[in-house]
């Protein structure tokens, strides 16, 4: 546990204060209900851009890529340069325009147009119950955290950063939303910065950083370079620290999970339709994928960094000093990371502990299991003195924050526009919908808030809602890729479709199960037919189950059901809307410019760390 | 939106910053502030309020070149 200084608390309070005024100041802009759930559709590209970026900066990407960097290495960086980035780039030419051309407040109502009211339904649904979960685990997640690092009131932590998140929406709605998702962006660019550069300066480099890893790829049974090498062991599913093959990487996660996300979820989308143009909406995924393509170096890294660099080395003289607990058995040596198997603590990264005795947990074969939860957060007290201390923990709480302010506003729209406005009370003024959209931020974080509580009464609730996310959102983008470029799609296709593929999913993970795992939560339930190296394996088979069969199931039905007339579904799908103008003046701020750009990029990098 | 981002974002780093440069300086030769030999507060300090000042230059510089605009009736997007 470590102590903070006056010099940090001035930071996080100056950090506090702006985003509180934010709030006030854009309160007078906020007249109608569209002001407050698509910032009237004025905000320039730049600031959507970063925005999109930034609302999928949550405790999963920060903490969440550090622990991935930790424990697969540098092969983590898929879900950026195969994952996100085509993802984005396909989002932003080719389904922009079907969302803002449509006029659609919402993803959900995109789907009621397109197919019908129930399918705009079921999808509704799921998302609200979804996005108030995921804000309730970030909050969960943050408390825990600080709890740990800083011995900070768990209850207090959370209660503050949701008063928080509440007070900035309740005032400025997604335009407050969205201008704070920026300033958390810069924070969290340069609040992670420096903890990069001193940590490659403290092992000599890149070069110095690959060399112990090696040492830790070897210890583990992997070829040298397995951590610091992308692609060259994707080869084999046992040949990389990931547990999966390369057939499995690009289409379970390069295709149907980034697509399935960045394509479909109203969390981002809706920042895109709060561009004040059909150009800027489009540029919006775009602009958003080049500080994406290297957020990399910036979350990735500090995780693997963690995992080599030595607990003792001379970063500070005085002041607290925050090290990996070594347990009684086994002293932590990190210069010698061959010694992993039996260490418990390489590097930064502590054990994790049982709950009730305190003593390191152990797996199957009696190794020592790490937190590596704890790898970013371990490496942001040991590298940072007072004052830079302070800007990396309000780093660390801006993407919390920003995390759970977009889980906010995407359920107070949908929950207004697609589930209250449709089932509960049509036809009112625009006033009683500003009013309910406000109602809706307070209960969405008072749910978000009861939800971190049932996080942390049960073991096992975090990793149940991830499934059901899973679940839910794998099946979505062939839903969507079929009612957008296949104009027979049809409502009752679509419906079952999404419900055959979620089924699938739940099937498939029933039957399988990850290595060393116990039957359960993590699958079995139904039967062991097959075994995966590892749970992300796993979970990318589960994802392309789901796709498959809904895109499959999708096609079956809509043949045998009768389709829209054409003239119904103009804007809708591709072939029967008219091609998007760019309102732009230089050739590189053109959508198509910009994605061969990104791709190009992607592609670089690709190569770089093959 | 009729407030334009780069002010309060500028101010803000601009304030990290200028905290941050003081306090590293001021701490400069005490033990333990310039982690790894780097006088990193200090430096990172100054980063931010660069980055602040240009901010808020870029957000004075549309400003300025809004009001002619202005003059001759709204722009067309």
């Amino acid at each position: 546990m470590t102590t903070l200084h006056g010099i940090d608390y001035a930071v996080m309070l100056l950090y506090f204060g702006f985003v509180l005024g934010i709030g006030v100041m854009l309160r007078r802009y906020v007249r109608t209900s569209e002001d407050f759930f698509l910032s009237g559709r004025s905000i320039p590209a730049w600031v959507t851009g970063l925005a999109f970026i930034s609302a999928n900066l949550g405790a999963q990407e920060v903490i969440g890529m550090g622990a991935s960097g930790a424990k697969y290495g540098i092969a983590t960086s898929h879900f950026y340069w195969i994952g996100a980035i085509p993802a984005m780039v396909f989002v932003g030419l080719f389904m922009m325009p079907f969302y803002y051309g449509s006029r659609a407040r919402s993803v959900p109502e995109y789907l009621k147009l397109r197919f019908d009211e129930k399918t705009r339904g079921l999808n509704a649904i799921a998302f609200a119950v979804m996005t108030v979960f995921s804000s309730g685990i970030s909050l969960y997640a943050m408390g825990k955290l600080l709890n740990l690092l800083l011995g900070w009131s768990f209850d207090l932590s959370i209660l503050v950063a949701a008063g928080i998140v509440l007070a900035y929406i309740f005032l400025g709605g997604l335009t407050s939303a969205i201008y704070n998702e920026v300033l958390q962006f810069f924070l969290i660019v340069f609040g992670f910065a420096p903890l990069v550069f001193l940590g490659l300066r403290d092992v000599g480099g890149w070069a110095g950083l690959a060399d112990r890893l090696a040492g830790v790829a070897t210890a583990n049974g992997y070829a040298p370079g397995a951590y610091t090498q992308s692609w060259r062991f994707m080869g084999s599913a046992a040949a990389n620290p990931v547990g999966v093959e390369w057939f499995g990487l690009v289409m379970g996660l390069g295709f149907v999970l980034s697509f399935g996300y960045w394509c479909t979820d109203f969390l981002v989308v809706q920042r895109a339709m709060a561009a004040n143009s059909m150009t800027a909406a489009r540029r919006t995924p775009l602009i958003a994928a080049v500080p994406k393509m290297l957020f990399p170096f910036l979350v990735i890294v500090p995780g693997m960094l963690a995992l080599v660099v030595s607990p003792t080395s001379g970063v500070r003289q005085t002041g607290p000093v925050v090290t990996a607990s070594p347990t009684p058995t086994s002293p932590t040596s990190s210069t010698s990371p061959t010694s992993l198997t039996s260490a418990p603590a390489p590097g930064l990264v502590p054990p994790k502990r049982d709950a009730r005795t305190g003593e390191p947990q152990r797996d199957a074969r009696g190794r020592v299991v790490l937190d590596y939860d704890l790898a970013t957060p371990m490496m942001l007290v040991h590298f940072f003195p007072a004052g830079l201390l302070g800007l990396g923990l309000t780093a660390l709480l801006a993407s919390f924050m920003s995390g759970m302010a977009g889980n906010v506003t995407a359920f107070n729209t949908v929950w207004t526009y697609d589930l209250y406005q449709s089932y509960v009370r049509p036809g009112a003024p625009d006033a009683h919908y500003l009013a309910m959209g406000r109602f809706a931020t307070v209960f969405g974080v008072a749910i978000s808030v009861a939800a971190a509580y049932v996080a942390a009464s049960f073991n096992n609730i975090m990793d149940f809602l991830q499934l059901v996310f899973a679940f839910v959102n794998a099946p979505l983008f062939a839903t969507f890729a079929l009612g957008m470029f296949w104009k027979r799609a049809t409502g009752h296709g679509a419906f079952a479709g999404l419900l055959a593929g979620t089924l699938a999913a739940a099937i498939h993970h029933g039957l399988s199960l990850p290595a060393g795992a116990a039957v359960g939560v993590k699958g079995g339930y139904l039967g062991i037919a097959t075994t995966y190296p590892s749970e992300l394996a796993q979970t990318f088979w589960t994802a392309i189950a789901a796709w498959l069969t809904c895109f499959g199931v999708t096609i079956a039905l809509s043949l045998a059901t009768r389709p829209r007339p054409p003239e119904e579904l103009r804007g809708l799908v591709y072939g029967l809307t008219a091609k998007p103008t760019d309102d732009v003046r230089r050739w590189y701020e053109r959508p198509a410019a910009l994605a061969l750009l990104v791709l190009a990029g992607a592609v670089a990098l690709n190569l770089i760390f093959f | 939106m009729g407030l334009d981002l780069r002010i309060p974002l500028g101010t803000l780093f601009a304030l990290i910053g200028v905290l941050l440069a003081i306090y590293g300086g001021a701490t400069l030769g005490g033990p333990g502030m310039a982690p790894t030999g780097v006088p990193i507060d200090l430096v990172w300090g100054l980063v931010l309020v660069a980055f602040g000042v240009a901010m808020l230059g870029l957000a004075r510089r549309a400003r300025r070149t809004a009001k002619p605009d202005a003059e001759h009736g709204p722009r067309v997007p």
